[in-house]
């Protein structure tokens, strides 16, 4: 299965909201094989205006720091005012990619970002705390803001868009168009090796509760019922 | 001596949980590697935080600065960056938390210092740092170690580690002078803010009817609602439900949302990543419906079914509506 990361989805809704409201353009970047591609088109096609792909057979096993560098080299020398990310990815969970990303490119940053307001030279965030509280800060532009997911609603893709989005340029990037050496990435770039994966152990486990829906049904109201629950 | 550095989390006033859990989690770690366990705080006339720590830490260094007072990356890389470039602590410890993401990435990269993020376990394996983390929502659990260096840098998951009454360190405390000598440039604090409150607080509810992801579509949140008016509950979501917009926010249980503690919570459709369960593991009775046996949900419940919630909410509901009826 490859699809665009749910945060992600959310960030590049935030870019083209953006970009609707105040002009300029929109370009999606990722670090990803082939099969990324999809995920590009789809981006094209709901808003994006250009969309590069950074691949290499060398980065293979790259963690969420080889990653940044790989963005880092690609973005440095581009023009923007803003970048978009999601704060985390939803299969790692490392939510870091992004904060070093901007520390690389030194430029300031937002994480768990729940609303954007464009200002004069700088944008006016809420991030999410915990608990239901959120914070204000302003964070001077060119900035990078990684948002929370629920911060818009993202736009199904139209017909339209996949239309217009087939002459829209998507363009590939290695190793060596990055200026990056092979021992910079990977595996050997990293500052984290996956050593083992493993299920993890049980400390508690619920009842299965099993028949048919009638008798499964009949053993959570005898359950509320001694309980004094109904 | 080496050290292991413990950043202490505090906000409005109070410190967060999170510090005495990652105190307690270095404690092990500094007897076992023979290294001193020291707390970092930093903020704004925070003195009282101190003694709160002392029995805690070895030591307790304290940088306060009006410039600290609320929580801001900018200024909080630049002390800390300064404070782990002087003593080399052997390990600092951060909560993975809405702070600890603004912060420990961005710190890491300007020190060179690996970072492993999130993290439920942290060992020293000889001279090797390595760490237990989850992905795919919980269901596997990766053992990582990090690249050879003389400091490195972890965030730990906040309610992961219990916090154990100690005998008292009795800390001593050490003001270290403030390194931001102007201001803080590109990040401003302006304030806190809580969205309104709604209708109905969950957190006052003696049954819950949960709802997740599952569920689909809005158009079959009736099916849930049902369910809980038939039991006299309260309808609650985890996150994906307030994210599309189908219930408000201060419905949402979890990390992010609230803390609830109801005699009964039934989770239809949730899947029960992390987030969610710290923020209902601690009901009475938990029960889930859930059609994947793998669902971490399941490791939070008493009772649990494996089916599709859409065949089993409806006949669960006439079942109690029945059971009301004749029992009345």
């Amino acid at each position: 299965m490859f699809d665009i990361n749910e945060w992600d989805d959310y960030a590049l809704e935030e870019a083209v909201l953006l970009k609707e409201k105040l002009g300029g353009t929109v370009t999606a970047i990722t670090v990803g094989p082939e099969e990324a591609d999809t995920t590009l088109r789809k981006c094209l096609a709901r808003g994006a205006d250009k969309a590069i792909r950074l691949s290499d057979k060398a980065f293979e096993g790259s963690d969420a720091y080889v990653t940044a560098k790989i963005l880092h080299k690609a973005i440095k020398d581009l023009p923007f005012d803003l970048i978009l990310a999601g704060t985390q990815a939803g299969d790692d969970g490392y939510a870091q990619v992004s904060v070093v990303l901007a520390e690389l490119l030194g430029i300031p940053h937002a994480t768990m970002v729940k609303k954007v307001e464009p200002k004069e030279g700088f944008v006016r965030v809420n991030r999410e705390l915990e608990g239901g509280l959120q914070e204000v800060v302003e964070v001077k532009l060119p900035a990078l803001l990684a948002v929370q997911t629920g911060i818009n609603e993202p736009r199904y893709v139209s017909i339209m868009g996949i239309r217009k989005a087939k002459e829209k340029e998507l363009k590939v990037l290695g190793l060596g168009d990055l200026g990056l050496k092979e021992e910079e990435v990977g595996e050997s770039g990293s500052w984290i090796t996956v050593e083992k994966m493993f299920i993890p152990p049980v400390e508690k486990e619920a009842e299965i509760l099993t028949g048919g829906l009638d008798e499964i049904a009949a053993k959570i109201v005898e359950t509320l019922k001694a309980r004094g629950l109904i | 001596m080496k050290e292991i550095f413990v950043l202490a989390e505090h906000r409005r006033g109070e410190l967060r949980d999170v510090t005495f859990e990652m105190l307690t989690k270095g404690r092990e770690l500094s007897q076992k590697k023979n290294l001193d366990l020291t707390a970092v705080l930093l903020g704004y006339n925070v003195k009282e935080f101190a003694k709160k720590l002392a029995d805690q830490a070895k030591r307790i260094l304290i940088v306060d600065d009006a410039r600290l007072e609320n929580f801001n990356s900018e200024a909080y890389q630049k002390v800390l960056s300064h404070l782990i470039s002087e003593r080399k602590p052997s390990l600092t410890l951060i909560g993975h938390t809405a702070f600890g993401v603004d912060l420990a990435p961005s710190l890491a990269t300007e020190l060179n210092v690996p970072l492993a993020t999130d993290c439920i376990d942290v060992d020293f394996e000889g001279e090797k740092l390595v760490v237990v983390r989850q992905v795919y929502g919980g269901k596997v659990n990766v053992k990582a170690s990090l690249r050879a260096s003389e400091s490195y840098i972890v965030t730990l998951r906040p309610a992961t580690f219990e916090v154990q009454e100690v005998e008292p360190l009795g800390g001593e405390t050490i003001e270290v002078p403030s390194p931001l000598k102007e201001d803080i440039p590109y990040k401003r604090f302006i304030e806190y803010f809580e969205p309104p409150a709604g209708e109905v607080d969950i957190t006052a509810a003696d049954i819950l009817v949960s709802v997740g992801r599952g569920v689909k579509d809005a158009e079959n949140m009736p099916i849930v609602e049902k369910l809980a008016k038939a039991l006299g509950g309260v309808v609650s979501c985890s996150r994906p439900i307030v994210d599309k917009g189908w219930l408000p926010s201060d419905r949402q249980v979890g990390t992010s949302g609230k803390t609830v503690k109801p005699k009964l919570y039934l989770a239809v459709g949730i899947s029960g990543a992390f987030q969610h369960v710290s923020g209902m593991k601690n009901s009475d009775l938990i029960i889930a419906v859930n059609k994947d046996p793998k669902a971490p949900i399941f490791r939070a419940a008493d009772y649990g079914v494996v089916e599709d919630l859409f065949k089993v909410v409806p006949v669960l509901t006439n079942k109690i509506l029945e059971e009301k009826t004749s029992g009345s």
